[in-house]
């Protein structure tokens, strides 16, 4: 204890006693008793003074929230063109508590709306555990005459309501199917992401394309109000409002002038045309053929359609462009040029003989040209697109320096274009095929690689990077698919700018050589793709003929003759004017046969179009 | 050296309070049981369950003498902090924040526990520097990192409720243990500079959560809609209620959380005034009846062990009920005995046996 402390300091450190804690309790007593006093006045101001006024409140819960959906987001061209668009549509739907007697309600209403007894009596049954004040829905998009109908004889239909929904229109039907994608319910395996949190069930969401990938800018904010309503369910008065705020409106990177000359040109094949902007990334037109029409998901089925949609051996759903994986075949050997000039195991001098054959490991590699190309060099190589040459430098190479070359180019990785199920292709070295078959590589496996046989696989829209960075001078960017995002006054909020996503490891110089190469194929006489050259435009492009079976050596079997499922695919890719490359292109044409004659038609009035459009119009976003 | 005089000093009545507002609890979750879902009947006897665990926790917490906390604060302390952690790290997400930890088929909200360790703590460190004249910023330097530590480990769950619950009977333990008076309005000065400063850096969302929070009725979609149901429940019990399972039909399903933070609507729509205001003095009563034990205590650590468990049902008492009734803003705060939460049962009856213990105690000498 402090007694021998001087006074002035005894207080400070006099240990309190019993007496002292006492009073403080004392204190806190009379602190607690009168907060309690305050909620006991405040239960007898609600329950008794108040009492009788929330007992008829809550008689029949007569406040409730009514939910105010935000109106999603559209979704335009590069232009201000409308691509998606909303509707209104109405929905009819019961309360059960409202609607008494029930039985004579719902006989009524099947007359009215021809729907059987039965099919009304087992939709309520299906949400009999949810409480009998919440709609249950029963039609959906009734119609104007049905509307009619049910709104004159209102008054004996009591507990019926009417929503006016918005669903989703698809203005061009099937043109861009891939890219817009499409909406539909929230499905229960995606209310349990963590993506979907703020979703309830019946939410409507992207299910697929744009839709899906840009649904947070799509959706907008829902609102909702405080409303007071009568026995009958019928609103007496609104409380309070919050307004919902409605989605951000897309604008894409494309015209859909030129996305429709694309889709047309393939309308008749099966493959994808993929255009881009070899300075930007964008998007300027991509079309994968068969397509659907979206707006089957959202006005609903027939047992039939549906079946035969994903029945379909073509995959109408898929988009081509960058879904499905194809081998790269001779496109490919602006990849194995690439590489043999930098490493130096070739230069522009370097000539190697080509007598339509390469002896490897015992066995002939065969040159497309049975007769072969004899001497030969690298830009010449490309413009014959001859298969000896370049299985030599594959040789030199070796898989893995060719590997290093085709991931460089964005070949083996997702391009990271904001569309979903993406493929990454595969760009294959001899640890993947340890890893994946468990034997080592054969060096007769490097030869099919060089001229893009092989395990190599790629997307349409990689391919079209690809040509697109070369065209650039080797900047590649991540595709663009959306030119700029308004909000609904109006106001720009984000605008696309140019992404890098790396460069080519290849020198100006060696770059120029294969430049020269993709320019004799297209206009010199020898040149494997004159079929695609423009008159007064300067095109550049390379062919390529992607087997579906490995083919024999003495295979004397005409393509023609071949079913049409085991013909080969068709690949152009392309750009244009040569010197300052304004459209780079690639096309796939499944079971096309030949690059040239199939393929490189259709990238050459592509190109013919966008050309011929941008310079009636300097800019391309003259519309606005 | 189990005396026969603790049996004779049982504290009888603090046990029959504490009994009759578990019962009316049980009975409450039942009526809300009952109506369907969303709650189910697993859900009572859930609680059921935990009461049972509950009289053990509360029989274990008085067998012992109750200074040996002070021995232990520290221990117990730290072991919550760990847990408090290891929600951080390892916990269970519902619905947005990490609250839970998962032990088996059980999983425990160690924010419940950290609530009686902070208490124990503060009561061992203010039974120690506790100064008649008041403790100055070097005395409460060390009770508020005690404070703060659980406090930030909590906002990060994020569950402000309890946090701030823990807060605000730190304060109460502290005001009660005496601050200077020259620092008590140094504190204050600081308080109101500081509040307009952070105001001035906080982002529009979290002004706008803010405000809410204070006035319900800006989030008429949200809070605001809980608070009008909340009260016409309460207040459509009128004088005797509509009667165990009868009220709950209608309002039940309006009621957000009806089964833990707003309970205390569903048993007034039950009971009506008669039955709510009885609870209310219960709790009244419980809480003198705790600071009766502090009065009748000799050593200086009990004492504040008992004032603040009291403060600890006090405030979460008074908070509870004030926000059901519209009274304060809303916030998750469970009503003690009556809200559904095994966590909240077993350390309000871990708070019911310490407080036993201490009564007990009181007339002994060692």
């Amino acid at each position: 204890m402090s007694n021998n402390a001087p006074l002035s300091s005894h207080l400070k450190t006099q240990v309190p006693d019993n007496d002292w804690y006492k009073r403080r309790i004392i204190v806190l007593l009379c602190l607690v008793v009168p907060a309690f006093m305050l909620l006991l006045l405040r239960l007898f101001y609600l329950q008794i003074v108040e009492g009788e006024n929330f007992r008829k409140l809550s008689e029949h819960n007569c406040i409730r929230l009514q939910a105010i959906d935000p109106p999603r987001g559209l979704i335009f061209d590069r232009n201000g063109r409308l691509l998606v668009d909303n509707r209104p549509s109405y929905d009819l739907s019961i309360v059960v508590r409202d609607a008494k007697p029930l039985n004579a309600t719902l006989q009524r209403l099947s007359r009215y709306t021809r729907m059987p007894l039965d099919a009304l009596w087992s939709e309520i049954e299906k949400y009999r555990n949810q409480p009998s004040y919440k709609p249950v829905p029963l039609l959906q998009d009734i119609g104007r005459d049905m509307l009619a109908v049910l709104e004159v004889n209102r008054y004996e239909l009591p507990g019926i309501v009417i929503d006016v929904r918005l669903r989703r229109l698809y203005v061009n039907d099937q043109s861009a199917a891939h890219i817009l994608g499409y909406v539909g319910e929230i499905s229960s395996d995606e209310l349990k992401s963590p993506r979907y949190a703020s979703y309830k069930r019946s939410d409507i969401v992207g299910k697929a394309g744009v839709e899906k990938t840009f649904e947070n800018v799509l959706r907008g904010e829902r609102g909702g109000r405080q409303v007071e309503v009568n026995a009958a369910g019928q609103l007496v008065k609104i409380l309070k409002t919050v307004d919902a705020v409605p989605g951000n409106n897309i604008f894409l990177s494309f015209d859909l002038g030129l996305q429709q000359k694309a889709e047309k040109l393939i309308d008749n094949v099966h493959g994808a045309v993929v255009a881009m902007d070899p300075d930007t990334g964008s998007i300027l037109a991509m079309a994968s053929s068969p397509s659907y029409d979206p707006n089957m998901f959202i006005n609903g089925f027939s047992q039939e359609q549906w079946q035969k949609l994903i029945s379909d051996p073509f995959h109408p759903l898929e988009n081509k462009a960058i879904q499905a994986e194809y081998p790269p075949a001779s496109t490919y050997k602006i990849i194995t040029a690439m590489a043999g000039l930098q490493e130096g195991v070739i230069n522009d001098g370097t000539t190697l003989f080509c007598p339509g054959f390469y002896k490897f490991g015992g066995r002939d590699y065969r040159c497309w040209r049975k007769s072969g190309h004899g001497s030969i060099n690298v830009t010449k190589a490309l413009a014959e697109s001859c298969d000896v040459f370049f299985y030599q430098v594959g040789l030199r190479l070796g898989v893995d320096r060719l590997a290093f070359y085709a991931k460089a180019s964005g070949l083996g990785s997702l391009t990271g274009i904001q569309l979903d199920h993406e493929s990454a292709g595969l760009v294959p070295t001899s640890d993947w095929k340890k890893r994946r078959f468990k034997v080592p590589w054969q060096s007769g496996e490097t030869l099919s690689v060089a001229i893009g046989q092989g395990y190599n696989l790629v997307t349409p829209l990689q391919l079209c990077a690809m040509i697109a960075t070369v065209a650039n001078g080797g900047t590649r960017f991540v595709p663009q698919i959306v030119s700029k995002i308004e909000n609904a006054s109006g106001d720009v909020i984000r605008k696309s700018a140019p992404e890098v996503a790396g460069h080519l490891p290849v020198s100006p110089d060696n770059l120029d050589i294969v430049k020269k190469g993709l320019w004799d194929v297209v206009n010199e006489k020898y040149g494997t793709g004159r079929i695609g050259a423009i008159p007064g435009v300067e095109v550049s492009g390379k062919t390529g003929t992607a087997q579906v079976f490995s083919r024999k050596t003495n295979d004397t079997e005409n393509e023609k003759q071949r079913a049409e499922r085991l013909r080969s695919h068709a690949w152009f890719v392309s750009y244009a004017p040569s010197d300052n490359p304004k459209i780079a292109v690639a096309v796939l044409v499944e079971h096309g046969v030949h690059g040239a004659s199939a393929a490189a038609p259709i990238a050459r009035e592509v190109i013919r179009a966008y050309l011929a459009e941008s310079s009636s119009q300097p800019s391309g976003e003259a519309h606005q | 050296m189990f005396d026969r005089r603790l049996i004779e000093n049982f504290d009888w009545v603090l046990l029959l309070v504490t009994l009759l507002l578990v019962a009316s609890g049980l009975i409450t979750l039942y009526s809300a049981a009952s109506a369907g879902m969303p709650v189910t009947q697993a859900f009572y006897f859930r609680q059921l369950m935990w009461f049972g665990a509950g009289i053990l926790v509360m029989t274990g917490a008085f067998l012992f003498n109750y200074k040996k906390l002070d021995q232990y604060a520290y221990i117990v302390y730290g072991c919550c902090i760990l847990m408090l952690l290891a929600v951080l790290v390892a916990g269970k997400y519902v619905a947005g924040s990490r609250r839970w930890l998962a032990l088996g088929p059980i999983s425990l909200q160690p924010s419940e526990l950290v609530k009686v360790a902070v208490i124990m703590v503060l009561a061992r460190y203010y039974s120690r520097s506790a100064t008649v004249k008041g403790m100055g910023f070097r005395e409460l330097l060390a009770p508020m990192l005690l404070t703060g530590i659980p406090f930030i480990l909590i906002v990060k769950q994020p569950d402000l409720g309890t946090a701030m619950t823990i807060v605000i009977i730190a304060a109460t333990m502290t005001l009660f243990s005496k601050i200077e008076k020259r620092t008590l309005v140094c504190i204050f000065i600081c308080g109101f500079v500081t509040i307009p400063v952070i105001w001035l850096f906080l982002k529009g969302y979290q002004k706008q959560r803010i405000l809410t929070f204070l006035e319900p009725d800006l989030d008429p979609l949200g809070a605001g809609y809980h608070i009008i149901q909340s009260k016409i429940a309460i207040g459509s019990g009128m004088l005797f209620g509509k009667g165990l399972l009868m009220g709950t039909q209608n309002s039940l399903s309006f009621l957000p959380e009806h089964h833990t933070d707003f309970i205390f609507s569903v048993l007034s729509e039950d009971w009506g005034f008669a039955g709510s205001a009885i609870i209310l003095l219960l709790f009244l009563f419980l809480i003198i009846w705790g600071l009766n034990i502090a009065h009748g205590c000799r050593d200086s650590f009990g004492i504040l062990m008992a004032v603040g468990i009291s403060a600890l049902i006090g405030w979460e008492a008074v908070i509870n009920t004030g926000m059901v009734m519209g009274l304060l803003p809303v916030v998750g705060i469970p009503l003690p005995f009556i809200s559904y939460g095994g966590s909240s049962v077993i350390s309000m009856m871990l708070c019911m046996g310490i407080l036993m213990n201490i009564s007990m105690r009181q007339f002994m000498f060692e």
